[in-house]
């Protein structure tokens, strides 16, 4: 059982919380997540770590509310529980200086990118950061972005804030100025990513992205989570989270985040009746 | 006098074979209940007296932990059926899921010497019965203390194999704790044995008696992740014991495998298992209840696999199996379940493409049919693949079910731990004595993917030589 400490709403469906877990929150470096179980009847679902405070012994999380185990979570308040944590999981990013590095971040996908932007920046990278979100409302951690950043870009697509656009063509504006970038990580929706390395793909810039299939036990037991990258089957768990992008098949990422479908929306269905709404 | 025994004898053997109570295949295939019932006392006592408690039984030998057979089967006899359970608990700590799972006919009862002449005593079935009957009248015995010795021992995984040696070690007076990846402890027992075949709650109750003997298990622990093996050291763990199984699912690398709706069997059973997907809607996590499923392998998950997807509701369940029912590892009782069950068996066949539809879903796989050639290294008679031979099966989930193999996890975050090229931990002898000084590995990790007993009788012998690194230290 572990503890929820703090809940912040970030926009409508995106929700931070802190919660108790102190050996993760020693451990953890960034491009890490956890495995989260709601209560005995849950789903196991993988979530990026956010931040962590090892003083408090606590970790951050970022989600978005898109079916019944997100929406479930976001019911909670601090000072109820979750009834497991399993973590860090996954490989933590590989953080070097690069020189200088773009940050891309889509929807709650900037909350993965975060500490990403923390560590590059502290080996001593320049970064540049591009985030992006559908409208003004829905973009999260601008302030700590900025923060983390020595240059920050902001674009929503319907043009409420910052460039009126996807961040895709904001990079693809950084490259057009000549600008020398050594290496992008890109991280939000699948779509995001693909279009992100279909830009940075004709000028052989690096391209790591982090890929979100579905899991289940996430320490390379199962076999759901495999993708495949440069023609060989992965298993995005143990080998990843992050891969080149370039090498990714997001056709098949796509098809196999789509499996469960009609169960999710029945599963959705089943817990708005329940608690209205 | 002593003719008039030996009638008696004569006539015991003679009883035969009690047979175990089932459920109808026609109804079971609708539930995971548990398809045995188990033995009534009346017949357990008839069963147990055919055994003629031989002076030097083949029996004990056959068990790979000595299990005390002729004994415990007297007690049954006698109707002492709370002693019986307590002497297989001497030397077997989970005699109610060996009763259930392991390979009696290969093992003790291949031995019997009733077995000879006439049909062995059923030792598995008297060894469930015996367990069960302590369990249900909630008399399990907790072993005395032994007086602490003050030394820490890790044990990596709460398979048979981790919970056995945790089991041992605190009788020894070491302070134990398991860890597992987990949110349950089981391993195997948990994530990928059906329910049908082996209650969670069975496994639930004989992992409540290791914590009750004062072992802590903490669930949720990905070793090699939130802490390395060489952390485990240092917070002042004496020696640690790798029992993390081979739970890395092997595909067969053919086109159109990552295609929607098909599995690899850790998967398939895991979410059927573990996360209780059979109960969807009331527990969250989904699985695909396929119309027309393939399960791909001759084993016993593969029967496993295909028995779940038929109570998950296929019209068509096959087993897909390049060679012959004869050469199918699988235990005999588990292909005659299936067969009961209405599975049906494609063999001498191998799948070569699975076709995909414009939503990239399985919607069929290309097969061929094979013969046996010369048999190969594993003994078995080599599938040999004709040519021309191939036509499609239409399917809407496959489960492949071909092996596991060592997962990667605790190996590539421990320097100077040996492994062999397959990626299993090398261990120097029976004791489980690794590369590394202090550690120590069994089960499925070292051996590739075998069965229950042996994995505990692993953690028992490494039980042993840990007991003797730390005394002589
Ligand atoms: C390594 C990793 C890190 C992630 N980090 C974050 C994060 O920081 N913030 C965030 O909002 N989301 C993150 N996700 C995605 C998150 O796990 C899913 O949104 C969540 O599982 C959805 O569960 P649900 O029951 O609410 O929705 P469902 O109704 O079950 O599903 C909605 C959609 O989520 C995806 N999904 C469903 N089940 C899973 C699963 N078990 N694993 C992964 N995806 C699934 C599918 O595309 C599905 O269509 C991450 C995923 C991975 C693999
Ligand atoms: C579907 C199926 C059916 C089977 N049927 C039978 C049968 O009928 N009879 C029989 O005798 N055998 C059967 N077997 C084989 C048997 O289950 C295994 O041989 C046995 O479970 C091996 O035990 P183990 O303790 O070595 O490993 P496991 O049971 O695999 O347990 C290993 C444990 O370690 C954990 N772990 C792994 N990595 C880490 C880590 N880094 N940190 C912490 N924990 C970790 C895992 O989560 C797991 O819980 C079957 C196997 C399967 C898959
Ligand atoms: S070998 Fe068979 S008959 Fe002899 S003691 Fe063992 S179980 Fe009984
Ligand atoms: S989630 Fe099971 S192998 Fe990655």
């Amino acid at each position: 059982m572990n503890r929820i400490v703090e809940k912040i709403d970030l926009s409508e469906n995106v929700v931070e919380m802190v919660i108790e877990a102190a050996a993760i929150a020693k451990k953890r470096r960034a491009g890490q997540f956890i495995v989260l179980r709601i209560d005995e009847k849950g789903e196991r679902i993988p979530l990026t770590i956010v931040d962590s405070d090892t003083e408090r012994g606590t970790i951050t999380i970022i989600f978005q509310v898109v079916g019944k185990t997100t929406a479930a979570l976001a019911a909670l308040k601090a000072g109820n529980f979750v009834t497991d944590v399993q973590g860090p999981l996954g490989n933590p990013t590989e953080i070097e200086n690069f020189g200088h590095v773009v940050c891309v971040g889509g929807g709650v996908g900037v909350g993965v990118i975060y500490p990403l932007a923390v560590a590059l920046k502290k080996a001593g990278n320049k970064v540049t950061s591009i985030i992006g979100a559908r409208t003004k409302d829905l973009l999260i951690l601008e302030e700590e972005m900025k923060n983390a950043s020595d240059k920050l870009l902001v674009a929503t697509d319907d043009g409420s804030y910052g460039f009126h656009g996807f961040v895709s063509a904001v990079l693809q504006n950084l490259i057009d100025a000549k600008e020398k970038i050594d290496r992008v990580f890109a991280i939000g929706p699948v779509p995001m990513m693909r279009v992100i390395c279909n830009v940075t793909r004709p000028y052989g810039i690096k391209t790591i992205v982090s890929l979100n299939p579905i899991m289940v036990d996430a320490t390379g037991m199962c076999g759901a989570c495999r993708v495949s990258v440069g023609g060989q089957t992965r298993f995005t768990c143990v080998d990843g989270p992050e891969f080149d992008g370039h090498d990714v098949d997001f056709d098949l990422l796509t098809s196999r985040l789509r499996m469960y479908l009609s169960q999710e929306k029945e599963a959705m269905e089943r817990y708005r009746c329940a608690h209205g709404g | 006098m002593e003719a008039e025994e030996k009638k008696a004898k004569e006539k015991r053997v003679k009883v035969p074979r009690q047979k175990m109570p089932e459920q109808d295949p026609k109804v079971r295939i609708h539930n995971f209940d548990e398809v045995p019932f188990g033995y009534t006392e009346e017949i357990a006592i008839t069963e147990a007296k055919r055994c003629i408690q031989c002076k030097e039984p083949g029996c004990i030998e056959g068990c790979p932990v000595e299990v005390n057979i002729p004994a415990f089967v007297r007690l049954i006899t006698e109707g002492n059926f709370i002693e019986a359970g307590r002497t297989i608990k001497e030397t077997n700590s989970l005699p109610a899921v060996c009763g259930r799972v392991c390979p009696q006919e290969d093992q003790c009862e291949k031995v019997c010497v009733l077995g000879k002449k006439w049909e062995p005593v059923a030792i598995g079935r008297l060894e469930r019965f015996a367990a069960d009957y302590e369990r249900e009248k909630g008399q399990v015995s907790i072993p005395e203390w032994a007086t602490p010795i003050g030394k820490k021992v890790a044990v990596v995984g709460a398979g048979p194999s981790g919970l056995t040696i945790a089991g041992d070690l605190v009788k020894l007076g070491y302070e134990v704790t398991i860890f597992e990846a987990l949110h349950k402890a089981g391993g195997v027992l948990v994530y990928g044995i059906p329910e049908f075949r082996l209650p969670k709650r069975i496994v639930e109750a004989e992992v409540d008696y290791v914590r009750k003997m004062g072992v802590k298990i903490e669930t949720n622990a990905v070793i090699g992740r939130v802490k390395t093996v060489d952390e485990l050291f240092a917070e002042g763990f004496a020696a640690v014991y790798l029992g993390v199984g081979a739970g890395a699912p092997v595909f067969m690398n053919i086109q159109g495998e990552n295609l929607s709706g098909i599995y690899s069997a850790n998967e398939y059973l895991t979410r059927s298992n573990l996360m209780k997907a059979y109960l969807f809607p009331e527990y969250d996590t989904p699985i695909v209840r396929g119309k027309n499923c393939a399960v791909i392998g001759g084993g016993n998950v593969a029967m496993d696999s295909v028995r779940t997807a038929l109570r998950l509701g296929a019209e068509n369940a096959y087993i897909i199996y390049r060679r012959t029912e004869v050469e199918m590892p699988a235990r005999i009782e588990e292909v005659h379940h299936a067969k009961e069950e209405g599975v049906q068996f494609k063999l001498l066949t191998n799948p070569v493409e699975y076709l995909g539809d414009e939503n990239g879903w399985v919607r069929g796989m290309r097969c061929q049919r094979m013969e046996l050639g010369e048999p190969d290294e594993s003994g078995r008679r080599r599938p040999v693949p004709i040519e021309g031979s191939e036509y499609v099966v239409d399917v809407d989930t496959v489960v492949v079910a071909v092996g596991t193999m060592a997962n990667p996890i605790v190996p590539a975050t421990t320097p100077g731990l040996e492994t062999n090229r397959r990626g299993y931990i090398i261990t120097k002898d029976e004791t489980g004595k690794t590369s590394r000084e202090g550690i120590y590995a069994g089960g499925d990790i070292v051996t590739g993917s075998a069965t229950v007993i042996l994995a505990m009788g692993a953690g028992k012998k490494a039980a042993r030589a840990i007991h003797e690194y730390l005394s002589s230290g």
